[in-house]
């Protein structure tokens, strides 16, 4: 249980937490700009259908932010409840 | 969500303390009493406000408190009419209590970090959680019996020779059995893991920004703290109608009969 071994195994789970938060933001960044996107084309071409679409839009927006949310709390769970560390010391 | 040992003093230590949940008993038995307290008193308090409106319910001129129970329970209808394709007189009373009690849920998350677990420990509970849907064990509960549903369903609806027949022979025939087989249970499995998954994820970075936010100084706090409450109602209404959404959605596919 050496403090270099702690600081190794803490200093990667950081870099870890770093790529999982940062490839869910990325992938749901880009997502949710596609599909504002396509949501505006659409309210432009029929406004009529503005709530109708706008519901529809919510419930892609839910989806898509889901594995994202996962990524999110698995990272946390890394961040302060380190499996990896508490193996390491126990 | 077990946490290692209470140290880390300082920061790191007000944050652990605020993501430990109250808890009796070791290893699979550990209940989180927190959780379980909270999402009961919050069902009971769904249950309590709808009856009492249900007994007043008048057709002349509404109550605000009427209008609202009526504007919900038309908003949830019109989910259930859009997007359920079977017969069943369960599936909108189902639709809104999810969506009632998962909200009811989610707003605790909107009540000051400090609030309740400094009333808890006048009351002598070291930690307390009183956010029941940051609690994997509350949304998978959930989830768990929305999959119990759909799968009693779809045996009722397609007998067990079609259920059976559905999960063996779709979506490719009968010479790729174990293939199909394999597909059928992953997606079925998916969508009770993607539901409290969804759920725990949003509102646990939700508490986690509100705690991080309460370790900044006074003066900076409310700067940041009111625009995330802002968005934050924003995304418990979102995940509660989402939850509410898929259920319906998963259980109009369980009664669909080719």
């Amino acid at each position: 249980m050496e403090i270099a071994s702690i600081a190794n195994v803490q200093g990667l789970t950081a870099i870890a937490v770093g790529i999982i938060l940062g490839a869910g933001a990325l992938g749901t960044a880009i997502g949710f700009g596609i599909l504002g996107g396509k949501f505006l084309e659409g309210a432009a071409r029929q406004p009529e259908l503005v709530p109708l679409l706008q519901v529809k839009m919510f419930i892609v927006a839910g989806l898509l932010d889901a594995v994202t949310m996962i990524g999110v709390g698995l990272a946390l769970f890394f961040t302060f409840a380190n499996p990896f560390l508490s193996a390491l010391k126990g | 969500m077990a946490t290692e040992a209470h140290g880390g003093g300082g920061a790191t230590g007000y944050i652990v303390h605020h993501l430990t949940p109250l808890s009796v008993g070791e290893g699979f038995w550990t209940l989180h009493l927190d959780t379980l307290f909270f999402s009961a008193v919050l069902g009971g308090v769904f249950l309590l406000a709808f009856k009492y409106v249900a007994e007043r319910a008048t057709t002349g001129v509404p109550g605000p408190f009427q209008n609202f129970a009526e504007m919900l329970v038309e908003f949830v209808d019109t989910q259930v009419k859009d997007a359920f394709h079977g017969k069943s007189a369960v599936i909108a009373p189902l639709s809104l209590s999810i969506f009632v009690w998962i909200w009811l849920m989610n707003f605790m998350d909107l009540l000051p970090v400090d609030l309740m677990p400094l009333i808890g420990s006048a009351l002598g509970l070291e930690y307390l959680r009183v956010v029941p849907s940051t609690d994997l064990n509350a949304t998978f509960g959930m989830s768990i019996a929305v999959f119990f549903l759909i799968i009693f369903y779809s045996i009722k609806v397609k007998g067990v020779v079609g259920f059976g027949k559905e999960m063996l022979l779709s979506p490719f025939g009968k010479w790729m059995i174990p293939f199909n087989l394999l597909l059928k249970v992953v997606e079925e499995v998916a969508r009770p893991v993607s539901l409290a998954l969804r759920l725990f994820g949003n509102m646990y970075a939700g508490e986690l920004i509100f705690i991080l936010i309460a370790l900044l100084p006074w003066y900076i706090q409310p700067v940041l703290s009111f625009p995330w409450a802002v968005f934050h109602i924003l995304i418990i209404t979102l995940q509660a109608f989402i939850f509410m959404v898929l259920t319906i959605v998963y259980l109009s596919l369980a009664h669909e009969e080719h």
